[in-house]
């Protein structure tokens, strides 16, 4: 067994059930730092709840999930967790939609949480310079005085990724940041997932399997709660049983 | 740092809401006091009182709204702070009567007299100081509300939930001061006041001076609510008002954002409730009563909850319309006031002032010759940035999640 130190992310025989019905099953899975992981796998396969364990909304019933090689995830709650670096872009894209783009952005921007250094925070120059950096990433400059609830739903999930980026996490969970978005986009959206991979971990969910050649990164294909095959996009591809209960469908 | 968010509090509106009120504040009791009856211009006592009462509710509505409109909390039990504020004034103006009363009892007040009490209790020493008991008007809610706060909103609890036991909160308090051994009046709770500060209460100058007072303190709640919901925990609360979990995730403690609102929304009816007392002339646990409570909610909901003036105008109209309907046609007010509920809730989600700003929006899209396109796009946009509560048709605020 691999030690969970220089872990990213590190599951040892996760398993959560849900009123008896078992969503992970003995999940183990490693992420190293600055590496990208893409995880693929049928509705239902336990994705989603492998994120709400990682990200303290879900208890796991039995195993370990360590943070950066020591801190155990399973004793901190979302927002603990949160702070301590691990991002996450939701499956449906959840934006403040009555909020403007560049009052998202503000908020998820990494500055102090506390109540009176919220209540007395002024945006610095260092501050705007960087939101509007992160606009300009995700190509949403000229909609910031905008309502994110006026967003198309491609542009929500950018602005999502975008608020992920402001957050500056050590760990990004992406859930299908694709969906919804041109082929053009879907593009655009791997290459900055692949630009953000050279300095932090990222494990992406996705559906689309063009996305997940384009991101050319180690695969994980997950069923029934635990892993079913990994490797290369081509090796898990290949695989017989992950043609059957997943490609062949 | 602290000097510019002090700034941002004065934003257009509020700078125009403060400048109303302290106007308010000099031309009521000087309207009074200066303009003899009978010429045109004077304000009879009897309205300067009861103004000052409708600017005491509208001071509760608008700390009720910074928790329901702006943070998603529906509190049902506003009305206790209110009435623990308005007992605290009362315990000190009880201690200002001295020998006085009926039994003339120099330090215990009447009704401790009558039930053979034969000295204070703990509880209420001190309150024969203003400064003292102008601490306990602040403290004594603000620390009610910080723990019930802090278990209710660590244990997570929200929505329907979090307003039955808020509602619950309010009738046992209600039921443990109309017990006459709690020692607070029972019953009949606290009356016939006679000085506050030295001054007799029923004299026309000291009226005048409660006015100003209330006008001052609701200028001040402005400036004090304006100034969070303009900074970035303002948008952090309205984050967790929309979607509770999402802002968890952004690394905010969901908990002590409420926890913050709550309290300092509490302290602010409190006051209210403190220059409530001396003005009407009583407090009784009648203040306690649930039905008030959700009240307080119906003037929000009516004015506009999510917005600064709404909660003002809709206490004042709502009560206006109380005093109207309870000399003219008693029996009818609660059905009155329950179809009002029913018919804003269904017809104008945000109140008086969302329809305000619908009628706005509706005559500026008939103003005929509008310039050219691009323009007009721009000042779309410029009003959706300044106000985006007046848009018709963005999220509503709902119960958290
Ligand atoms: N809170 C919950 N309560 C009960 N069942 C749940 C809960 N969360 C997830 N499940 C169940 O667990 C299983 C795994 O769900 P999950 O959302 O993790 O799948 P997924 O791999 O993300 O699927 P998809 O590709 O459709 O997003 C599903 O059968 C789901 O119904
Ligand atoms: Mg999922």
């Amino acid at each position: 067994m691999i030690n969970a130190q220089d872990t990213m992310l590190y599951l040892d025989g996760v398993s959560v059930a849900f009123d008896g019905f078992k969503a992970l099953n003995n999940l183990s899975i490693i992420v190293r730092p600055a590496e990208m992981l893409a995880i693929i796998g049928p509705n239902g396969a336990g994705k989603t709840t492998m994120m709400d364990i990682i990200t303290g909304k879900t208890r796991p019933d039995a195993g370990e999930v360590y943070f950066d090689g020591r801190t155990d995830l399973t004793r901190l709650d979302e927002a603990a967790i949160a702070n301590l670096g691990i991002g996450r872009k939701f499956q449906k894209p959840t934006v403040f939609e009555s909020q403007t783009v560049w009052d998202n952005l503000e908020m998820a921007l990494k500055k102090p949480r506390g109540i009176v250094r919220t209540l007395f925070y002024v945006a610095g120059d260092e501050d705007i310079a960087r939101i509007e950096e992160i606009l300009e990433t995700v190509r949403l400059t000229d909609r910031k005085e905008d309502l994110a609830a006026d967003l198309s739903h491609g542009q929500k999930q950018w602005l999502e990724i975008g608020m992920l980026l402001a957050q500056d996490p050590k760990l990004l969970l992406v859930d299908e940041p694709v969906a919804g978005m041109t082929d053009a986009e879907t593009g655009e959206t791997a290459r900055l997932l692949t630009e953000i991979a050279r300095t932090r971990s990222v494990v992406v969910v996705e559906h689309d399997m063009s996305f997940v050649r384009d991101l050319a990164t180690r695969v994980v294909c997950l069923a029934e709660g635990s892993v079913l095959a990994e490797g290369s996009l081509e090796q898990v591809s290949a695989n017989p049983i992950v043609i059957e209960r997943y490609l062949g469908r | 740092m602290i000097t510019q968010a002090l700034l941002r509090a004065l934003d257009k509106k509020a700078l125009w809401l403060v400048a109303i009120l302290v106007a308010l504040a000099i031309a009521v009791p000087a309207a009074n006091l200066m303009i003899p009856p009978g010429q045109p211009g004077h304000v009879p006592i009897y309205v300067v009182t009861l103004f000052g009462k409708y600017l005491t509710y509208a001071m509760l509505a608008l700390a009720l709204d910074l928790v329901w409109g702006y943070c998603g909390i529906l509190s049902l039990g506003h009305g206790a702070f209110f009435a623990l504020g308005g007992y605290a004034m009362g315990m000190y103006l009880m201690r200002q009567i001295g020998d006085r009363g009926v039994y003339a009892n120099p330090v215990l007040p009447d009704f401790m007299v009558f039930l053979n009490w034969k000295e204070l209790p703990w509880y209420w020493m001190g309150f024969d100081q203003f400064w003292f008991a102008a601490l306990m008007i602040v403290l004594v809610p603000g620390l009610l509300a910080f723990v019930f706060g802090f278990f209710a909103f660590r244990s997570r609890v929200t929505g329907v939930y979090l307003s039955i036991i808020t509602q619950a909160m309010t009738f046992a308090l209600l039921l443990a001061f109309f017990r006459n051994d709690m020692g607070f009046g029972g019953n009949n709770g606290l009356t016939d006041f006679k000085d506050i500060l030295g001054q007799p209460v029923q004299a026309a100058t000291t009226r005048g001076a409660l006015f100003a007072a209330t006008a001052v303190a609701l200028a001040l709640s402005v400036f004090v609510c304006s100034m969070i919901v303009n900074s970035k925990l303002g948008k952090v609360m309205i984050a967790v008002r929309d979607a509770e979990s999402r802002t968890r995730f952004l690394g905010y403690r969901v908990e002590y954002v409420k926890l913050f609102a709550f309290t300092v929304s509490a302290v602010m009816a409190g006051v209210a409730g403190a220059l409530y007392v001396p003005q009407v002339g009583i407090i009784n646990p009648g203040e306690f009563e649930p039905a008030n409570s959700i009240e307080i909610v119906i003037w929000t909901a009516v004015g506009g909850r999510g917005t600064i003036v709404g909660p003002i105008i809709g206490a004042v109209v709502v009560n206006m319309g109380k005093s109207y309907f309870t000399g003219a046609l008693p029996e009818f007010w609660l059905y009155a006031l329950g179809a009002l509920f029913v018919f804003v809730t269904l017809f104008l989600p945000k109140g008086i002032v969302g329809l305000l700003g619908q009628w706005r929006a509706v005559s500026r899209r008939h103003e005929p010759a509008r310039p050219a396109a691009g323009e007009a796009q721009a000042s779309d946009a410029e009003e959706r940035g300044e106000d985006p509560t007046t848009l018709i048709g963005d999220p509503q605020p709902k119960p958290a999640e």
